[in-house]
């Protein structure tokens, strides 16, 4: 099996095919961890979203144009609750509010001035998990086929998989589900951890920001907020605290 | 049914905007070297706000959480391919399933 452990090599390497189908098969190579991770969950979206009575074809919409995995079963919930429209627009927005720092992160990891088109074509499959991929990569530059690659697998397997969960699932078993339940995070873990191990400057910022989210998420004196807000602010904070003590560190390789 | 067709749209928009808007503003813009570095650290952040403490409600049960949470750490550690922390994880979450319930 091909290797993914791009983490290990020194950041600026160029490493990824530089353009074209190539680099766009790396990108799908690299999102396949994704896909494994994408489909039990939209499998497990679409049962519950056919069991709320959701009509088949809106969920299947909500996978195609929303394409957010947590806003999506929120939504299905506030739906069978009877909240109004425009609550549960505002709910999704905020819970997917964070792909603002992840947009961002990426811009500055694109060739410079690409074509407006492209951008706005690339930035709709930025989720959590593409953008923990890519950003990931050791290439300081990632070429945009690579990107359009780890995107499309990953939009394929959540569309495929509520499609399966919609008209072909009957039930995951719990058991299961429960593994599966883990796939994302163990990915997530998998990016993260050879970085740490590489570079004390993340593996600072890292555990900042999960002391900060777990700080703001079971602190008895912290309002309650939404996930979507704690991510944001965890992040904002451990980032920032993160360029103040590592000024140079990071710098002198870019 | 109309109802429903434009709530769908509207959380697309407002998902897809965040997405968008800073790809396509920022990408012709050289950010000053503080910024930079600031967004160069947003990945780690937002993996480490990602994973914890989101990773302990994953599994329904916190400790089969904490046994697939363990094995990924195990194998990340040795720098093994993603595919195989992914898997892993899974294995050790049913396995604790299976062994202690």
């Amino acid at each position: 099996m091909a290797t993914f452990a791009v983490t290990n090599k020194p950041r600026g390497t160029q490493s990824l095919p530089p353009c074209g189908l190539a680099a766009f098969a790396a990108g799908m190579k690299a999102g396949l961890p994704i896909a494994i991770g994408y489909l039990p969950i939209a499998i497990t979206f679409g049962l519950l979203a056919k069991s709320a009575g959701l009509p088949n074809v809106i969920s299947a919409l909500m996978s195609f144009a929303v394409y957010a995995g947590a806003s999506q079963f929120i939504a299905v919930q506030l739906f069978s609750l009877g909240t109004l429209p425009w609550e549960i627009i505002l709910t999704t927005f905020i819970i997917n509010l964070r792909h603002l720092l992840m947009s961002a992160a990426i811009s500055q990891r694109l060739p410079a001035r690409l074509g407006k088109g492209l951008l706005a074509g690339l930035a709709f499959g930025i989720t959590d998990e593409t953008f923990s991929v890519a950003a990931l990569q050791a290439d300081e530059t990632l070429p945009p086929a690579f990107l359009a690659g780890l995107n499309l697998i990953a939009f394929a397997a959540w569309n495929i998989g509520t499609w399966g969960g919609l008209f072909f699932a009957t039930a995951v078993p719990p058991a299961l589900q429960a593994g599966m339940g883990i796939a994302l995070y163990a990915m997530f873990i998998g990016l993260l951890v050879p970085s740490c191990l590489s570079e004390r400057p993340v593996l600072v910022v890292s555990l900042l920001a999960i002391a900060f989210h777990t700080g703001l998420r079971y602190l008895p004196w912290i309002p309650s907020l939404s996930t979507g807000w704690t991510i944001i602010i965890a992040t904002m904070f451990a980032a920032a605290l993160g360029a103040f003590l590592f000024p140079q560190e990071v710098q002198e390789d870019a | 049914m109309l109802e429903l067709c434009l709530t769908i749209l509207g959380m697309g928009i407002v998902t897809y905007v965040p997405r968008m808007l800073p790809l396509v503003i920022l990408n012709e813009i050289k950010l000053p070297p503080r910024w930079h570095n600031f967004f160069r650290f947003i990945p780690y952040a937002a993996l480490g706000a990602l994973i914890f403490p989101g990773i302990l409600t994953a599994t329904g049960s916190i400790p089969s959480a904490l046994a697939g949470f363990t094995a990924a750490l195990l194998l990340a550690f040795r720098r093994v391919n993603v595919v195989m922390v992914v898997f892993g994880g899974i294995a050790a979450v049913l396995m604790w399933q299976l062994l202690v319930g």
